[in-house]
């Protein structure tokens, strides 16, 4: 690492990323406004979510060569990463910032330009897209000198992070994580493990630090409290009318998802959680009639989560709970500081995405009772086939044991040219009238 | 007014179920149920094929436009009727419909031209769930459409020539571009069209049946859109569920019953 590139990060992180997140909130009115016709007040933390974020990818830009930086998958196990004082930039949280900006289908034909298939995830599409034309709404996204990737939620990261490693030519750190059918065997465990400790070496090579194996513990920790605190501003959604709606969680996801292991984000969500519980105690709901209660599964459809959010509100529907957005919080329970290697495992291995289509189902059952839901909107993603498939099935059975209606959306997390607004409407207003009778 | 003319007299409602590819209007007497109706080609304007349906179910119930105390619009066009009073999606109408006419109806599974759904229907005609496919062409009228003209038969004639094929001609391609190249090469290496037909038919009923799978079967299976008035497909249809299919005599106008019956729902509840 240059020393000279040191300087200037740290000169950006103390003095450069302050002043102009004072000068980008300058303008800027302090708090949420007013609120939206059909909403309740607006959260005010949104603004701090914002700066942590925008601070986040502004401060990327200095830390090629400053610190060791690494790409990371949304599952992977990040912790063991921190001790070593990586940047981790994750590519599926910029692919969703692409999304949201409605960039998904141009970022997506650059790498089709370069054969990759339209049948290929769209977070794929959007990285390699970037990464071969440079091109990223947020100024620029520092060089990886690692990779790291779990095939917890899918396949498809093996193979695209195989591309980034040898386009980069830089290590490439997968943690492989045994489907589990049925329950986790000891053996997977140990295999498990013996990866975490087999990873130790290569990070301290790419990043010139020893293992600090206190400092691992101290950041298992916090990332363990995080997810916690994620968990509980999620169980705040259980109150009638929910604090928050899970749109406003779509968006205060990306700390956990960027950032988890680090004090700024378990901050974040203590704030959050302050906001949330003061709502509460005023009674004070996300949308101001909140008539029924419901449920989202699969990941964000990024371009439309406003006029989603939107067009719900209308109506007096709030999303109060999603197999997504709980990903983040649902083994946490697991986390142990004392038993980090092995904690980490069962933690990382037992997400609802490696689990059996059984295991899924329960999960929702238990959801849908414990949050009161009314109704189940399920995204079926063109991208992601590991969360899409057995979606009828979850469907019918739902219905046949809840008596939960639902609606399926045909969409994409990002590349809006497998989305159509019309077709999407009329099942959208089809399940309205099924939900009012 | 008069004593001699006493259905000019009454309160009506209307039903107008603008679809891809055909516009239905029914009218619907509050106190004699169905007056009249008609079916229209869409065409390139949707607005002018609900005015022109609306005028000819008119003219065929012998009802006057003042009559009518209330209009609903269903399918894809139904945003594009000025003179609606309400909209309604074609997925509610058709439970509705098919639930008048076959009260034991459990699930209605609807082939239009653009799009297919299975729907399973509740108490009173009620939406419990449903499925749709609407992302491909394969599995909808469309499919045949393209088909028919390809064989030069006529649409109306693929049922009946398909039930008297002595055998059946498998298609492998589930997409609608592909099978018309099957469909192309098999024509000329002198394949009977008969067989063929039942092949195409055998496909779409096979695109169809996961959506049944997903939503399940039970109580009577009430068919609907333009399709059903393809006697092979409702025969394999059948044949594939192991019970038979109420198929009524004008299947396409169950949307516009449908949306007339929301109508007259409507109207009885202000009254």
């Amino acid at each position: 690492m240059s020393l000279v590139k040191r300087a200037r990060y740290h000169f950006m992180k103390d003095i450069g990323a302050p002043a102009v997140m004072r000068l980008s909130g300058a303008g800027r009115k302090k708090g949420p406004g007013r609120p939206k016709p059909g909403f309740g007040p607006g959260l005010n933390c949104a603004v701090r979510l914002k700066e942590i974020m925008t601070r986040h990818y502004f401060l990327s830009r200095y830390a090629e060569g400053a610190k060791p930086v690494a790409w990371v998958t949304s599952g992977a196990p990040v912790e063991i990463l921190r001790p070593f004082g990586f940047y981790t930039i994750y590519p599926e949280n910029h692919g969703a910032l692409c999304g949201a900006q409605r960039l998904g289908p141009e970022l997506c034909a650059e790498a089709e330009a370069h054969g990759y298939h339209q049948d290929l995830c769209s977070y794929a599409r959007i990285d390699l897209g970037h990464f071969l034309s440079g091109k990223t709404p947020v100024g620029r996204l520092p060089r990886p000198d690692l990779l790291f990737a779990s095939n917890n939620i899918c396949q498809t990261v093996v193979y695209w992070y195989r591309v980034l490693a040898h386009q980069l030519k830089i290590p490439l750190l997968l943690f492989d994580t045994p489907y589990n059918f049925e329950d986790i065997t000891e053996n997977d465990v140990a295999y498990m493990v013996r990866q975490l400790e087999e990873m130790i070496p290569v990070l301290e090579e790419v990043s010139g630090r020893r293992f600090d194996s206190r400092k691992f513990q101290e950041m298992t920790g916090i990332s363990r409290d995080s997810s916690f605190a994620w968990g509980e501003v999620l169980a705040t959604m259980k109150t009638r009318p929910a604090p928050m709606t899970i749109f406003d969680a779509f968006i205060h996801l990306a700390p956990i998802v960027s950032l988890r292991g680090l004090p700024v984000a378990l901050e974040y969500y203590h704030i959050l959680l302050r906001e949330l519980r003061e709502r509460i105690e005023q009674g004070i709901g996300a949308i101001e009639n909140e008539r029924k209660r419901l449920m989202w599964d699969n990941i964000a459809i990024w371009y439309k989560v406003r006029d989603f959010s939107n067009l719900f509100a209308e109506r007096g529907m709030n999303f109060v709970t999603a197999t997504y957005t709980n990903a983040w919080a649902e083994t946490i329970s697991l986390m142990d500081a004392d038993r980090p290697f092995e904690s980490m495992a069962r933690t990382y291995s037992l997400v609802v995405l490696n689990n059996s289509l059984d295991h899924r189902l329960q999960l929702m059952e238990r959801l849908i009772k414990e949050y009161h839901v009314d109704g189940l909107v399920i995204h079926s993603a063109k991208s992601c086939k590991p969360y899409s498939v057995g979606q009828y099935d979850i469907k019918r059975l739902l219905m046949d044991r809840l008596g939960i209606p639902s609606v399926i959306v045909d969409a994409d997390i990002t590349d809006f040219r497998a989305y159509s607004e019309e077709q999407t409407r009329t099942r959208l207003e089809a399940f309205f009238e099924t939900l009012e009778g | 007014m008069t004593a001699e003319d006493p259905i000019k007299n009454r309160d009506c409602v209307a039903g107008i179920d603008v679809g891809s590819l055909s516009t239905e209007a029914l009218i619907l007497d509050m106190e004699c149920g169905t007056a009249g109706y008609a079916i229209v080609q869409t065409g390139a304007n949707s607005t002018d094929a609900a005015v022109s349906a609306l005028e000819k179910a008119l003219a065929a119930s012998g009802i006057e436009r003042d009559q009518i105390r209330r209009i609903v619009a269903t399918g894809y066009g139904r945003v594009s009727i000025p003179f609606s009073d309400k909209r309604v999606t074609e997925i509610s109408c058709h439970a509705m419909g098919a639930f008048h006419l076959f009260p034991d109806t459990g699930i209605v599974i609807d082939i239009g031209g653009q799009d297919s759904k299975v729907i399973r229907v509740g108490e009173g005609g009620r939406v419990l769930d449903f499925a749709m496919n609407d992302k491909c062409a394969a599995g909808t009228g469309r499919f045949l459409e393209v088909m028919a003209d390809k064989l030069q038969v006529a649409l109306d004639d693929m049922g009946p020539l398909s039930l008297k094929a002595g055998g059946e001609i498998g298609i492998s391609s589930v997409c609608t571009v592909f099978a018309e190249s099957e469909v192309v090469s098999l024509v000329a290496r002198n394949h009977p069209k008969e067989e063929i037909i039942r092949g195409l038919h055998r496909a779409i009923v096979n695109r169809v049946w996961s959506m049944v799978k997903g939503i399940g079967v039970r109580g009577a299976v009430t068919m609907s859109g333009g399709v059903a008035k393809n006697s092979g497909v409702v025969s394999l249809m059948e044949e594939k569920l192991g019970q038979p299919i109420h198929v009524y005599s004008e299947p396409q106008i169950i949307g516009a019953l449908g949306a007339a019956l929301v109508a007259r729902r409507d109207l009885q509840d202000v009254q």
